[in-house]
């Protein structure tokens, strides 16, 4: 039993820290992109807002027939988190980067950066307070979200979870739960260490 | 070297209205005017912050194509100092020679220098960052960074309008110093008239978007253009 659930564990870290790197180094340029673009940042920041509203079992369900990033398993798993882990990743970069203080921009500019020296000094360092909280936002989500991927053969936590409640066995469901709440606890206060670090 | 300046026919759609002006190599001039008059407008054309919709700038005779290039040989020091919150006192004023590629030892030692002559001992402030420091701290700081390229023009907007009496004269008396031992062309944008007099030579007064005065500083008391007459009215004591 130990060695299933630390298996699964695994597979859970797994899945989640797949999805969070790829949906960060996905979400941080959109958002660079967005918060300087203001129409066609707010139509990207309504596409990830509306892939948020759809139920995780649905998604989960809508990706399995497309083709290549569909289909039964881990990988399908890993593309539905990304896209949950997107929102708030590109919606706190965007903040982030949009709370600059004009006149700290401007004395960039004026100082003779270039757009990439204004981004990289300037821009990026003061938006990274937001853009970890964002991070942290989208891991503890994808902890939870990702106990569902069970459902379509994605591994981890969640497979006991489903198992328990197959078998209504309460003591197989806490054994999938109380790990997975673990994860999101230990997630969310390890980020949090690094978002004060980040205020000085 | 200092650069001079030249705006010929600039315009920019409802705030600038076909500005002549040149200000020689080396010269230090006031911009003055109410609020709304212009005159951070025509600053901000100087290093392409404001882009003219008519007219051309010519920087030392020939108008400029990159402005990149030119803002770094340009100081600018605004109000509220535009201090790189995340950076401390010594990176902030090494920011522009690291740009320039200077190396290590020379930034330090001019930061040092510096930071000294504007009344900033090196020891106890290098280190520090910029939301520990006073309004006046914080804009001796702007200044330093502002100057340690040694710029060839220096932009001043307003530098030391947000600070109380006594601290904004402490810091006209350091900027006209190290006006001295800095050789630059210098574009000073206030709307105090004392303070115009103080820092520059030469005072050009706006008035709606147009030069409605271009004269020495001394001589500026007894103009009689009644922009002029209206901002000498409002500074004076009562009686």
């Amino acid at each position: 039993m130990s060695a299933n659930i630390a298996r699964a564990t695994g597979e859970h870290v797994m899945i989640v820290a797949i999805a969070v790197v790829i949906a960060i180094a996905i979400g941080v340029p959109l958002g660079v992109w967005a918060a300087r673009r203001a129409r066609a940042g707010g139509a990207a920041l309504r596409l990830v807002d509306a892939i948020q509203t759809i139920p995780s079992l649905a998604l989960f369900g809508f990706l399995i027939p497309i083709p290549f990033i569909g289909g039964i398993g881990m990988r399908t798993a890993i593309v539905a988190l990304i896209l949950y882990s997107l929102l708030p990743v590109v919606r706190n970069t965007v903040t982030g980067i949009r709370g600059v203080e004009p006149s700290v921009r401007e004395a960039g500019v004026a100082m003779g950066f270039t757009p990439r020296q204004l981004l990289l000094e300037v821009e990026l360092p003061l938006a990274m307070p937001s853009i970890v909280a964002g991070i942290r936002i989208a891991t503890v989500t994808a902890i939870g979200v990702a106990t569902i991927a069970a459902a379509i053969g994605g591994g981890g936590l969640g497979t006991l979870i489903f198992r328990g409640v197959a078998m209504v066995d309460t003591r197989l469901i806490l054994a999938g739960a109380l790990p997975a709440a673990a994860l999101a606890l230990i997630a969310d206060a390890a980020m949090t260490v690094i978002e004060r670090r980040l205020i000085r | 070297m200092p650069a001079s300046i030249e705006f010929r026919g600039l315009s920019v759609d409802g705030i600038l209205h076909d500005l002549d002006l040149r200000i020689g190599a080396g010269e230090a001039v006031a911009f003055i005017g109410r609020s709304g008059a212009g005159k951070t407008t025509s600053l901000r054309l100087i290093n392409g912050l404001a882009v003219p919709s008519r007219g051309t700038l010519l920087i030392d005779g020939a108008a400029p194509r990159d402005f990149i290039p030119l803002r770094r040989r340009t100081g600018y020091i605004i109000q509220g100092s535009g201090l790189f919150p995340h950076r401390t006192v010594y990176e902030n004023v090494a920011t522009l020679p690291r740009l320039l590629r200077w190396d290590e030892p020379r930034i330090r030692e001019e930061a040092e220098r510096l930071l000294g002559r504007v009344g900033l001992p090196f020891q106890t402030f290098a280190t520090r960052y910029p939301r520990s420091l006073s309004g006046g701290e914080q804009q001796r700081v702007g200044i330093a960074r502002a100057i340690i390229a040694r710029p060839e023009i220096l932009l001043c907007d307003e530098p030391f309008g947000a600070l109380d009496p006594i601290v904004r004269r402490e810091l006209q008396e350091a900027f006209t110093a190290i006006r001295e031992e800095r050789n630059a062309t210098i574009v000073f944008v206030t709307h105090d008239l004392a303070e115009a007099m103080r820092v520059a030579e030469r005072v050009i007064v706006f008035d709606q978007g147009r030069i409605v005065a271009d004269t020495a500083a001394r001589e500026l008391p007894r103009h009689d253009a009644p922009a002029v007459r209206a901002l000498v009215a409002a500074a004076s004591l009562p009686s």
